[in-house]
């Protein structure tokens, strides 16, 4: 496992330049328990009339403990109309999950999640697959 | 004091180590034991990554394979009418070889006698497309395994493989799949091994993949020697499993942790 | 060429937000995943997704190793006019691959 990675931390300022991460505003839906890392479904909402004064510029995913904090950015737009985004991530084990949002005024909304991985009861010998 | 204690506790643990079959009110797919994340994920054809394999197997179904020129459409013309049902009444007995032949073997066998092809090598994508499509238009429709009479020897053999113990741990299908099913093994609950939804796509393979590779895997985690692909020990089994699945909706292609 | 599965509605109302999703086939490597003999499986994954709406850019990603095998996504946009919407991966190799899909907007 690569313990060189940032922090979480570290991975949030990169994004947000250091700003401050402002409360609210964003749902993060992620599965507290998660059947199987390789395929985690997430959504990531944000509250915002999403017009042209006022919208979300930008939604990040970056992770705890993975070997590279790093998930997705999304870019959006008032065209997009509503601030809504789904994926499917790969967790490599329990741990925080953070959803950042960079709104037109340039402010940082956040929301964390705290998910646990289990792993598959029995592994595969890929060497004989 | 102690002999009627002793008796007892002998008597329940006999019990507790009982076959039991699954009861028919109690039949249940693998889905009904997965998070509703991953039920989602099955269930909608827009976000079911096992699409895409059954859309590849549409294209291959429509392209002309080996030297006969032909493709399956050829002689099936269009699967979603022909190729319905098959899927759930498969494996069947196969007049050639005079035991039961599973899907994708059939696949091979049309290959290499109608289409002047050569068979597809297990677990390739291209086998795995076909399988996977022909499969699809049974979705929905109840398993209605062949009746035929010659199968019942085979079907019994799936069953004393399905009870037998194994490898180094010494479990069999049936300790975990009869016995336990609803409990959980490590972070995993236990289903109760229908096969209702294969090929499908296996989060922990991050890929399609038949019951004989799913079937390896158990085999491997019980420290088993599993047998090779296209073994007749497979077909047997599943040949079993999906009389033992009878009624259950077919899924393909489904979802699974 | 690898398969692609995208969805769109086929019509929309001038002004409603629809949603989109878009799924291809892609093994994503990650790079840290070791092979037999534990040699690494070099990194092989999607970096960039975008979607454009009769020529403009309505969404775009950058996507790491950690999103999942056969990346999916959802997103919405307006629907504005009837049209074109196309969709376009685009690989660490810088190699890309594009699908369609048209919708009309009444």
């Amino acid at each position: 496992m690569n313990t060189n990675r940032p922090t979480l931390d570290q991975a949030i300022r990169s994004f947000t330049g250091g700003k401050q991460l402002l409360e609210g505003r964003v749902k993060f839906e992620i599965s507290p328990l998660v059947e199987n890392g390789n395929a985690v479904p997430v959504t990531v909402e944000v509250d915002s009339p999403m017009t042209a004064e006022n919208h979300v510029r930008r939604i990040a995913l970056f992770n705890e403990k993975n070997p590279q904090a790093d998930v997705a950015v999304f870019h959006l737009s008032p065209r997009s109309g509503r601030a809504r985004v789904s994926t499917r991530i790969r967790l490599a084990s329990s741990q925080t999950v953070v959803a950042l949002a960079e709104t037109s005024d340039g402010s940082f909304w956040s929301s964390k999640a705290n998910v646990v991985v289990t792993l598959a009861a029995c592994i595969e010998d890929v060497s004989k697959a | 004091m102690l002999r009627p204690v002793l008796a007892a506790t002998l008597a329940l643990t006999f019990l507790s180590f009982a076959r039991a079959d699954i009861l028919p009110k109690d039949k249940r797919s693998g889905f009904d034991f997965m998070s509703p994340q991953t039920q989602a994920m099955q269930s909608d054809e827009t976000s079911n990554p096992g699409m895409l394999w059954v859309l590849d197997g549409e294209r291959l179904w429509g392209e002309p394979q080996g030297s006969a020129g032909k493709s399956c459409a050829s002689c099936h013309e269009d699967a979603t009418k022909g190729m319905r049902g098959v899927a759930a009444r498969y494996p069947v007995f196969d007049e050639q070889s005079k035991r039961p032949i599973d899907l994708a073997g059939r696949i091979n066998r049309c290959r290499q006698t109608r289409q002047a092809a050569p068979p597809l090598a297990h677990e390739s994508n291209e086998l795995l497309n076909l399988t996977a499509y022909v499969a699809y238009q049974s979705h929905g429709m109840p398993v209605a395994p062949a009746t035929d009479p010659r199968l019942e020897k085979f079907r019994e053999n799936g069953r004393a493989w399905f009870e037998r113990r194994l490898g180094q741990l010494q479990l069999s299908c049936a300790s975990c799949h009869d016995d336990r099913w609803g409990a959980r093994l490590g972070g995993s609950i236990i289903p109760q091994a229908h096969p209702t939804g294969y090929p499908l796509y296996r989060l922990e393979w991050q890929t399609v993949g038949s019951l004989q590779r799913r079937l390896r895997g158990c085999l491997v985690g019980v420290r088993a020697e599993p047998f090779e692909y296209g073994a007749p020990e497979y077909i047997d089994i599943e040949l079993f499993l999906m009389s033992r699945a009878s009624g259950l909706k077919m899924e393909t292609p489904a979802v699974r942790p | 060429m690898t398969r692609a599965l995208v969805n769109v509605p086929k019509t929309a109302r001038r002004g409603e937000v629809i949603e989109i999703r878009a799924m291809i086939q892609h093994v994503m490597e990650t790079g840290y995943r070791e092979g037999p003999n534990g040699v690494t499986i070099p990194r092989h994954i999607i970096k960039r997704f975008v979607c454009k709406y009769a020529g403009e850019e309505i969404f775009s990603a950058e996507l790491f190793p950690a999103i999942a095998a056969n990346p999916f996504l959802s997103f919405s946009t307006v629907a504005t006019e009837s049209g074109t919407i196309t969709f376009e991966w685009t690989d660490d190799k810088g190699e890309t691959q594009s699908t369609s899909a048209d919708i009309a907007v009444t």
